[in-house]
């Protein structure tokens, strides 16, 4: 990083102000001079995203954009901010009392940081894979059966949460046991319940993060197959520690990587620093820091 | 250098240097502490139970239906214990019906809602202070606001009046029992729900509450049973402390009949008496009142048993 991060510091270490950050970002959104594709298949539009947690500034001037249907998976090392600017994308930093974002965050052209904007609808858009895997206290059933049931789904509910589950690529396993309590299931199981849940609601995105961090390989092959699927029909984020998975599993990868803020402040901040396919990043960076991170110099 | 833990040089060596060497006493000392307080708490315990079977056995084997079944009286034959229970009964139901509600609700509101601003914290702080007033205070705040200020709601000296005092008294511990209780259930399970596009509402009332239900209906039960062994702030409010009391024979009717008493009140009543007769009865009613509190406990453990998730 030492080595290679110098010549790159220079223009970021000062702050970006907004004239020059429109230009900064188009660059950052199209890498490699790719022409930018037509803004139907934008599903989310970032442009100069801060987010702070009290004080502190966790992300800083994040601008990129998600296309349809797309892998697109975040990676660096931690406290690089991917996490954060993951839960950006469904309001989830709603719920930390101190967080505080900034820029704008589009979804199909509509801002979702927009006051009139009700995040509990954003989140039956864009549904979310956590960490660990967070079944409810409940039977199978009614872990797959909760969110459309909120969401006021009238049709055979028998039919959504064996179809839901079939996606996950769960249903053989638990068919027999519908009604038995979700925390029965191995951690694995349990992941691919979670992922049947979310996709239960019909959104268009899904949101992981780090799905496969609790998992076994076996068990983490298997919701990477799983992803390869269920991209046909959903666009998907997902934000991993494990670079291979980045590697085997995305479209596109996002590289974010932590810089101090300024001299008076020592604390990191994280920021993009390139985004592109993920061949490119991972075979020809643009960046000399993504090139160190992805051949394991550093992070 | 000398290592902490010199290397072997052969078999004999290894087995001598693994051997035990003396006997660890200060661990030995500490564990013969840890079972002799175990011992004194279980020896008090038990030397509670026997002063009062010793006590009580006569009147509950003599006379076990009637002693249960008959009022207050003067005559020491004739004596028994049923206001007292109805009286507790009827606390334990008010007590129920007022307290549960309010501090469940309390402590959802400051554990979900609230955040963690200045406010909650101070409330937070103050709810637990008041879990260590003086019940006697609660007696006095009884008497000031549900028998005087109140009289036209409660009747005075009621039941009523008495069931709320008991309710301000344990609703501190109500809802620090069940702020645990919600506290204890996972953050994952409450981003799952909100992740699914459920609002905090619907997360509350179809995950968190029932993940917490354990351990709120535990904290409640065992409040209920802290409010049915007190005695001080019912003489505040005017329990009656008679050895004679014609209550009114119906359950309900008590409400509307005034006065009333409580099992701590009728064994306070019997201990104040001359003689070994009314000693006696102080035992029984005492035992009544235990074998009520432990059933209580028992109760509370077997819904904790029965609605207990692993997660």
């Amino acid at each position: 990083m030492n080595e290679s991060g110098d010549p790159m510091t220079a223009p970021t270490s000062a702050p970006v102000q907004p004239p020059q950050a429109q230009g900064l970002t188009l660059d950052v959104g199209s890498p490699n001079g790719n022409p930018r594709p037509d803004s139907a298949d934008t599903v989310f539009e970032v442009r100069n995203l801060n987010v702070y947690y009290g004080d502190f500034r966790a992300v800083s001037d994040v601008s990129l954009d998600i296309k349809k249907r797309e892998i697109t998976a975040m990676i660096g090392p931690s406290g690089c901010g991917k996490s954060t600017v993951l839960r950006c994308f469904n309001r989830m930093n709603d719920l930390i009392e101190t967080a505080r974002v900034e820029g704008s965050v589009k979804f199909h052209g509509a801002d979702l940081y927009d006051p009139a904007v009700d995040p509990v609808e954003v989140r039956r858009r864009i549904g979310m894979v956590f960490q660990k895997p967070n079944p409810f206290p409940k039977s199978i059933y009614d872990n797959v059966a909760f969110g459309p049931r909120i969401a006021g789904y009238k049709g055979n509910m028998d039919d959504l949460v064996e179809q839901s589950l079939r996606k996950a690529a769960l249903w053989d396993e638990v068919r027999n046991r519908l009604k038995a309590s979700a925390y029965g299931l191995s951690g694995g199981q349990q992941q691919r319940l979670c992922i049947a849940r979310a996709i239960a609601v019909e959104p268009e995105v899904i949101l992981m993060d780090e799905p496969a961090s609790a998992l076994d390989p076996i068990a983490t092959g298997r919701i990477e197959d799983l992803m390869q699927e269920i991209k046909q029909e959903y666009t998907i984020i997902i934000v991993t520690h494990n670079m291979q998975q980045a590697a085997r599993v995305s479209d596109k990868t996002a590289f974010f990587t932590t810089e101090v803020q300024s001299e008076q402040d020592d604390r990191r901040s994280g920021r993009l620093v390139e985004l592109d396919w993920t061949e490119n990043i991972f075979k020809n960076p643009s960046d000399p820091r993504t090139e160190d991170y992805v051949t394991g110099r550093f992070g | 250098m000398a290592a902490i833990t010199p290397p072997f040089t052969d078999a004999r060596d290894a087995a001598a240097s693994l051997r035990r060497q003396g006997t660890d006493v200060k661990g030995q000392t500490f564990r013969w502490f840890l079972v002799g307080a175990l011992s004194l708490a279980l020896l008090t315990l038990l030397a509670l139970v026997w002063d009062m079977w010793a006590e009580g056995s006569n009147v509950l084997l003599a006379r076990p239906v009637q002693f249960l079944t008959s009022g207050l009286n003067t005559n020491v034959e004739m004596a028994g214990v049923w206001q007292g229970i109805k009286g507790s009964l009827m606390l334990g139901l008010i007590v129920a019906i007022v307290s549960f509600p309010i501090g469940i609700g309390a402590a959802v509101y400051l554990e979900e809602y609230a955040g963690n601003t200045r406010f909650a914290r101070i409330v937070e702080i103050n709810i637990r202070n008041l879990a260590g007033v003086p019940s006697i205070v609660y007696g006095l705040l009884g008497l000031a606001i549900f028998v005087q200020a109140l009289g036209g709601v409660t009747g005075g000296r009621t039941v009523i009046a008495g069931g709320l005092t008991l309710a301000a008294l344990v609703l501190p511990i109500v809802i620090i029992t069940s702020q645990e209780a919600l506290r204890a259930v996972p953050a994952g399970i409450r981003e799952g729900a909100l992740a699914l596009g459920a609002t905090r509402w619907e997360s509350i009332r179809h995950h968190v509450m029932p993940a917490a239900t354990p351990g709120i209906l535990t904290g409640t039960v065992l409040s209920l049973a802290r409010a049915l062994g007190e005695a001080a702030p019912l003489l505040v409010v005017g329990a009656v402390t008679g050895v004679f009391f014609a209550g009114a024979s119906g359950f309900f009717e008590q409400i509307y009949a005034g006065r009333f008493t409580a099992l701590p009140m009728v064994i306070f009543n019997w201990a104040r008496q001359p003689g070994p007769e009314w000693l006696q009865l102080t035992g029984a009613a005492s035992l009544i009142l235990v074998a009520l509190i432990v059933v209580m406990n028992g109760f509370a453990i077997f819904l904790r048993n029965r609605y207990e998730r692993k997660w």
